[in-house]
Parts: structure tokens; C-alpha cells; sequence
């Protein structure tokens, strides 16, 4: 190479350490971890102020986390309080969803179901537990009906919401190709309101979490809400913090892990 | 009266044979009107006749129906009064001799492009290879050959109105119908666009029927041009630019008999304004 066209080379080499160090920097993955870090030293300060005595530091927590895990207490309280979790999904996805779509394509059956689900939406649940016991004992069924109760009423809103939005030109361009009424539910207001309604399932999932936890806190203590009310009335902070840490972490890690289903199986225009 | 211009006013039955090109009308409307909900009254009693093998421009001011009309030929909106035939037959519903390219392309962003423009031969149970055979045809006539595999958020708007385009070829109707399809895209690919349609009109053997607000659109791709009057729309005349097309097409555009029609139109268009 000669020197008259190393020079103009010579400018970028001295900028690209500067401009390497900044594109990292920006990197999202970086900016994420950032986010994290940034919260968990707050948590950790907030621990070591102390805030409260009933509030420990993040490391604290992590020891907590260590010596659950260890005992394999937080193994055998994921087992049960799965269980409940993953019946009431199942029924509040399947049954949600196709709700949801009926009531988008068939409007009577909006004005039907519609108030149910807005009722429960609005409705705060904790009041209605002493009914759900009431009615369904403190076993099982209880607490699958509280994750419903939960988690239904945004997946079939959402639901609804998404097949009502189908562009109007899409269904125009479908009539005007001559398709039949099952094509134009099949091929184009379900993949159109996809986004929509995994939208709602990454909602809805969300609040099964939160009903199901909120199950074992207020009617009996089984599972993750044992190990938390357990902990906390022999003022064993770190692990009860911990539990609470397991089961955000394991909710935000569903929530993700359903989110690359969708995008897997149902946008192939996003993953290119 | 200029020359260039055939300017026939209604009623439409007595006006003279077409000069050269008579055709037989593959569309006829007859005295259609549209009242929609609300009581507004976008058309009234139309009448108008598309020759076959012709494009037709629908030209008016911007919410004088233009569109209605085209729908209502389309069968994709029921008219309030009077009929719609094409090829001698009554329209009930949109059928498989009439294709629609939307104004707003319509595609589906969750299909390939070769997907997309054999949507219209899925819908009609072709069988896959088969389809995609011909979508791959249409996909090149239209000069996308290479983007087969691509999603529609990874055209531009010009790329985009192809495939709609070729989605309307690919079902091979007789009649094309067209709202406003090149009112989304930039100047430049307009006129691309114009001149290639030029180039379909005179190789497919298909009729058109093209809605446009832009005079000189209209005057530049239509073999007949019908006025529309504002709300409730008339046809107040019919125009026939008489312009020697092939060549070079930006001669067309300085040409004196282009720029007289498009003249005559304005002075015709421009009492709505006020």
C-alpha cells in the first residue's frame, strides 16, 4: 500500500476506538443489562439505609435465593404453584380466544358476553375471594378460577378488539377475490388480528401470575405464596424477598419465551 | 371548438359512433344512484357505458363519488337504484371477470409477495404450484422479478402498488378496476407507472376502468374520460382524448393536443370550486 492512500485511511483509524466504545454502548443488549444493574443497586441501597428492618439488601436476597433453591424448597413450591397456574392458562387462552372471536365476528354474542368480561376486568379480586371460596372450597378449583377470573378478561377483550380492527381494505380486497366466509376468517381476519391477540395472551399471562399468587397469599398458603407468607411471619425477609424474586423472574421469562412462539410460528414477515 | 377534443354532452344514447376505436361497452351502468345511511346522496342516477379493450378514467372532485361508483361495479357495495352490467350480465356481487387494485394496495403483511399476488388463485382453490407459477409470471411482467421472497414492509409504496397490480393480473379478469392506485406513490413512480399502464392497456386485452382526481393523469392514460359533477354526482360529460400515443412518452407530455384536453377539462372542472 502506499503512504498517498494510507492518509485519508489514517483519520477513521484513529476514530473508530471512540465510535466502537459508543456503538456499544447503545448496544441494547448493553442498555438492558444497564437498566437491570441500575435497579438493583437502588434495591441494594435502599437494603443497606436500611429502609426497614423488614427489607433486605439484593445480596441478602440472592442468599435467601441460594439457600431455598438448595433445601429445594423453591423446586417443590414451582411444582404446586404451577399447577393451578397452568390449568386456568390453558382454559383462559383456549377459551378466551375463541370467545374473543366469536364475539368479533358475530356481534349478538358480543352484547352477550361483552359486560361479563369488562365487569371483570373492572372488578377487584381480592374482594371477590371470599365468593370464589365460598362457592369452590379452598382446594384446586379455587385458585384455578381466580387465575381465570384474572386472566380471561384481557385475552377475550383483546381478542375482540383485534378481529373488529381487521382492515376494512383487507376484507374488501378478500370479497373482491371471491372469498368464501370460512377463507375470510382463515386467511385473513386471524392472521390479521394475530399481533392483537398474542398481545392480549403476553396481558393475560401477566395476570395469571399475579392471580395465582394472590390465590395462595388469601386463600390457603400452597406453593410460591406459602414459601413468601411462610417466611415472612418467622421475619425470614431475604427468603421471602426471594421468593417474590423467583417468581417475577420466572413470569418475565414466560412472557418472553411466549412472545418468540409467536414470533416463530405466526410473523414471518418479523423474523426475517 | 378544439379539435383534439370530443366533448359529448348528456344524454349519453345520442352521441356520435366513436370516431375510430367503436367498441362494444363490456360494463354498462344504467341510471344507478347511491343514498347512503344518514340519508347523504353520493350518486344520482348515473349512466355510462366502458367500452371493452379501453381504460376509463372516472375523473371529479375529490368526494364526488368517483370511488362509490367504482365499488359499486366492483359489487363490493350494493347500489340504492338501478343496474350494473358487465359482459351483458346483472352485478349482484364482485365475480371472478372483475379484479380490484386499492388504492391503499391492500396487501396482506404477513405474506410473501409471490403470496400476495397468488391470493386471488389461492382463494379460487388453484392448486399451489400451479398458482405460484403464474404469480411468478405476473411478478416479472410487472418488473419485481427477484422480490418474490420479500415481506410488503420491505417495498416502497411504488413496489407495493405493483404486486397489487399483478395480484389483479394473476386472476386474469376481464375488467381491472382501479381506485386511485397511484395517488400513494411519489411523483416520479407515477409517471413510470402511467406509462406502463399505457404499455397493459394496449397488450393485455383487458378493459379498465381507473378513478383519478388528476387531470392530467386522466388525460394521459385514458381512451375516454367521464366528468363527474360534486355530491350527488352526474355525469356532466364524456371526453375522448384524441392523442397520438407510442413514442416518446414525455413528447405526449408537451403535446399541444395533451395540453388542450387538459385545458378543456379545467375550464369544465372549475366552476365546482367555488
Amino acid at each position: 500500500m502506499q503512504i498517498s492512500e494510507l492518509a485519508p485511511a489514517l483519520p477513521a483509524l484513529r476514530k473508530a476506538p471512540a465510535q466502537r466504545w459508543r456503538d456499544l454502548l447503545i448496544h441494547p443488549l448493553v442498555l438492558r443489562l444497564v437498566s437491570f444493574a441500575a435497579v438493583l443497586a437502588l434495591w441494594e441501597y435502599a437494603g443497606r439505609i436500611p429502609l426497614s428492618p423488614a427489607f433486605p439488601t439484593f445480596l441478602e436476597t440472592l442468599g435467601g435465593l441460594g439457600a431455598i433453591m438448595a433445601d429445594g424448597t423453591l423446586f417443590k413450591a414451582f411444582l404446586i404453584t404451577l399447577h393451578p397456574l397452568v390449568i386456568g392458562l390453558t382454559a383462559s387462552i383456549f377459551c378466551g380466544v375463541a370467545l374473543g372471536v366469536l364475539m368479533g365476528l358475530h356481534e349478538p354474542s358480543e352484547w352477550l358476553f361483552a359486560p361479563i368480561f369488562v365487569i371483570a376486568q373492572a372488578a377487584p379480586l381480592a374482594a371477590l375471594i371470599p365468593i370464589l371460596t365460598f362457592a369452590y372450597g379452598i382446594g384446586l378449583t379455587a385458585k384455578v378460577m381466580t387465575v381465570c377470573i384474572m386472566a380471561m378478561p384481557v385475552i377475550v377483550l383483546n381478542t375482540l378488539g383485534a378481529v373488529r380492527n381487521t382492515p376494512k381494505s383487507l376484507l374488501e380486497m378478500g370479497s373482491s377475490f371471491l372469498a368464501t366466509r370460512s377463507q375470510n376468517i382463515r386467511l385473513i381476519i386471524l392472521p390479521a388480528a394475530s399481533p392483537m391477540i398474542f398481545a392480549g395472551l403476553r396481558l393475560g399471562c401477566a395476570a395469571a401470575f399475579i392471580g395465582v399468587i394472590l390465590a395462595e397469599l388469601l386463600i390457603t398458603p400452597t406453593g410460591i405464596g406459602d414459601v413468601i407468607s411462610y417466611n415472612q411471619s418467622v421475619a425470614d425477609y431475604p427468603k421471602m424477598y426471594a421468593a417474590i424474586l423467583a417468581i417475577i423472574v420466572f413470569s418475565v421469562l414466560f412472557i418472553e419465551l411466549l412472545e418468540r412462539i409467536e414470533v416463530t410460528l405466526f410473523r414471518p414477515e418479523v423474523r426475517r | 371548438m378544439n379539435p383534439n377534443v370530443a366533448i359529448m354532452a348528456q344524454p349519453v344514447s345520442d352521441r356520435p359512433p366513436f370516431p375510430v376505436r367503436a367498441a362494444r361497452p363490456i360494463v354498462e351502468v344504467r341510471s344507478v344512484s347511491k343514498t347512503y345511511a344518514g340519508g347523504i346522496e353520493a350518486l344520482s342516477g348515473i349512466s355510462l357505458e366502458f367500452p371493452e379493450g379501453r381504460l376509463t378514467t372516472l375523473l371529479g372532485p375529490s368526494g364526488c363519488g368517483k370511488t362509490t361508483l367504482l365499488k359499486i361495479i366492483a359489487g363490493l357495495i350494493p347500489a340504492s337504484g338501478g343496474q350494473v352490467l358487465v359482459d351483458g350480465r346483472e352485478v349482484t356481487g364482485p365475480g371472478p371477470e372483475r379484479a380490484f387494485v386499492f388504492q391503499d394496495f391492500a396487501l396482506m403483511p404477513w405474506a410473501s409477495v409471490i403470496r400476495n399476488v397468488a391470493f386471488g388463485l389461492e382463494l379460487r382453490g388453484v392448486a399451489h404450484s400451479e398458482r405460484e407459477a403464474i404469480a411468478e409470471r405476473h411478478i416479472a411482467r410487472v418488473g419485481l422479478k427477484g422480490f418474490e421472497q420479500k415481506y410488503p414492509h420491505e417495498l416502497s409504496g411504488g413496489m407495493r402498488q405493483r404486486v397489487g397490480l399483478a395480484r389483479a393480473l394473476a386472476v386474469d379478469a376481464k375488467v381491472v378496476l382501479m381506485d386511485e392506485p397511484f395517488s400513494a406513490v411519489d411523483e416520479q413512480t407515477r409517471r413510470k407507472f402511467q406509462e406502463e399502464l399505457l404499455e397493459l392497456v394496449a397488450n393485455e386485452g383487458k378493459s379498465f376502468i381507473f378513478v383519478t382526481h388528476s387531470i392530467e393523469e386522466a388525460v394521459y392514460v385514458s381512451d375516454r374520460i367521464a366528468l363527474l359533477s360534486r355530491r350527488p354526482s352526474r355525469v356532466s360529460a364524456i371526453i375522448e382524448p384524441q392523442i397520438q400515443r407510442g413514442g416518446d412518452p414525455e413528447k405526449i407530455r408537451r403535446d399541444s393536443a395533451y395540453l388542450d384536453v387538459v385545458e378543456a377539462i379545467w375550464q369544465q372542472l372549475r366552476h365546482y370550486l367555488d
